[in-house]
């Protein structure tokens, strides 16, 4: 018997399959059975992400759109990046087409990431008030942590460390796209 | 060592066999994107820009902080190297093929050892990396974190309160991270497993490719699992989470590979051996074939099956025998037929000189 698939080689590979009572017998060679397998494995083949991207950016609604039919395009102030731009390259153009494209990002870093906004590390130097923020963060983590281990003279401490950064925090500049 | 000794020579930092869980888990990877404020990101600069950028991340990488914590980083632009040394070092895994593309605005920082690089004008303006020998997150993301505060000591990063670090693609904003590992799973595939164990990975957030293969092919069994989430986890739980699912990996694999001692111990010393003289004996082969037998190889010396070649010569046999490290070793250009006598030739060499 030849392999069905080549044609060629003799058929040494035997295969059946029954799915709901109905049976297939197939037969191959082995180089043609290995292929058959190999195909069968599976895993993601590389996928565009720009253009999943711009499916992504294409469905999310901006209350701009609902609000006017004939909407104008709005481009970044800085590097002239446009949403159509950005929809067909998946690519921003600058840091701020962040600040500049936020109502429209956000929707789409959820699908992405599953979340909005950032925790994690801070730039040491330039972090400013991220790096404060992510402080008192940590700060009321050990808190809690002392709370609950009634080491309650660490916890006041801790408290008024918090309080210090909270004022620290309050009289600074304002850098928060 | 020069840039020009790094392409020459096919051994790597990363290669070194003897790191945690090397049997399966031949190399890890945390690499980090940055972008420089007041410039547009690298797709959008001009030549002249594009220099500026180069040029400020090669001063800042030759601080003194830097160069006391991490050693030495050395800075080419990808226009003093050939076509072949680009190529190179995208075989080496050292720079991604992004940089091939209008590299006249594009240069690499390397360390000599070659388990730290940074890329500049990449996708973004710098994607900071460290590739370490087996499962190593934890070291490989503290160097990076070392790297990046160092660099951040006079560059002006895109940083944002509520995004993070700002990246061209908004899949790499937040921590900019992503941590992969390279694994060998010939013990998966050949139980016919590694189809429904990676599937099952992606569902848990991980993106799994093959490595060095074109689309869906696996070349050598060699898989690449990274994080696809950058934003809303620190870097620290992104590591663990990686660090955990790979260790599900690796005990699904030593499971297969003992499964096949037990029940396939005659067919797969059987195969194993094939293998190990056609790469002995051969006088051409392809590199797909050559990367196929090296993996049969590499499973054999893991099980003790065979006694001989180490896994370090095993790795480097892999990026030795790839086209462009052939190519750069002659003055000629060589045809295909050529080339596989070559590759056969460089193979023979190699595991005739390990015993």
């Amino acid at each position: 018997m030849l392999c069905e698939r080549c044609n060629e080689r003799p058929a040494t590979v035997h295969y059946t399959e029954i799915v709901n009572g109905h049976k297939t017998n197939t037969h191959l060679c082995e180089i043609c059975a290995g292929q058959v397998q190999a195909g069968g494995f599976g895993f993601m083949p590389q996928i565009n992400l720009p253009n999943i991207l711009a499916g992504l950016l294409s469905q999310a609604p901006s209350a701009q759109q609902y609000a006017t039919k004939t909407r104008q395009e709005t481009s970044c102030p800085t590097c002239g990046t446009t949403e159509s731009v950005f929809t067909q390259k998946g690519l921003l153009g600058c840091g701020d087409c962040y600040r500049h494209f936020q109502d429209r990002l956000g929707p789409i870093m959820r699908r992405i990431h599953g979340s909005s906004s950032h925790v994690g590390k801070v730039p040491e130097r330039t972090g400013g008030r991220a790096k404060v923020i992510k402080q008192i963060k940590e700060m009321k983590e050990y808190l809690k942590q002392a709370v609950s281990r009634e080491e309650f003279e660490q916890a006041a401490q801790l408290r008024d460390k918090i309080r210090q950064l909270e004022q620290q925090l309050s009289g600074g500049e304002h850098n928060d796209y | 060592m020069t840039i020009k000794e790094t392409v020459n020579s096919a051994k790597s930092g990363w290669m070194k066999g003897d790191g945690p869980d090397g049997d399966i888990l031949i190399s890890c990877r945390v690499r980090v994107a940055r972008n420089l404020k007041g410039y547009a990101f690298p797709h959008l600069l001009d030549q002249e820009k594009a220099e500026q950028v180069i040029y400020a991340v090669q001063l800042a990488s030759e601080n003194q902080a830097i160069r006391s914590q991490v050693g030495d980083l050395e800075t080419t632009r990808m226009s003093e190297l050939s076509p072949v040394e680009r190529q190179i070092l995208v075989e080496k895994h050292l720079i991604s093929p992004n940089l091939l593309e209008e590299y006249g605005k594009k240069a690499v920082a390397l360390r000599d050892d070659e388990v730290i690089s940074i890329m500049i004008n990449e996708e973004d303006h710098l994607r900071i990396q460290c590739l370490l020998p087996g499962l190593q997150l934890e070291k490989a993301w503290a160097l990076v974190d070392q790297i990046d505060d160092g660099l951040e000591n006079t560059l002006d990063y895109a940083f944002s309160e509520k995004f993070g670090y700002l990246t061209a693609c908004p899949t790499n904003v937040g921590t900019g991270m992503r941590a992969s590992v390279m694994l060998h799973l010939p013990g998966l595939v050949l139980v016919d497993q590694v189809g429904a164990v990676l599937a099952m990975i992606s569902k848990l957030g991980f993106a799994v490719r093959g490595l060095y293969g074109e689309g869906t092919e696996a070349l050598g069994n060699l898989f690449q699992l990274s994080n696809q989430v950058t934003m809303g986890h620190t870097e620290e739980e992104i590591i663990n989470s990686l660090n955990s699912v790979t260790g599900q990996i690796l005990t699904q694999e030593r499971e297969a590979r003992k499964a096949l001692l037990q029940q396939r111990k005659d067919q797969l010393e059987d195969k194993v051996g094939r293998s190990y003289g056609l790469l002995k004996y051969a006088h051409m082969i392809s590199s797909e074939e050559a990367m196929r037998r090296l993996s049969d190889v590499r499973m054999g010396v893991d099980l003790r099956l065979i006694t001989g070649p180490t896994t370090e010569q095993l790795t480097e046999l892999m990026v030795m025998t790839r086209q462009a490290y052939l190519m750069n070793q002659q003055e000629n250009s060589l045809n295909s037929l050529q080339l596989d006598i070559l590759r056969a030739q460089t193979i023979r060499n190699k595991l005739n000189q390990g015993g």
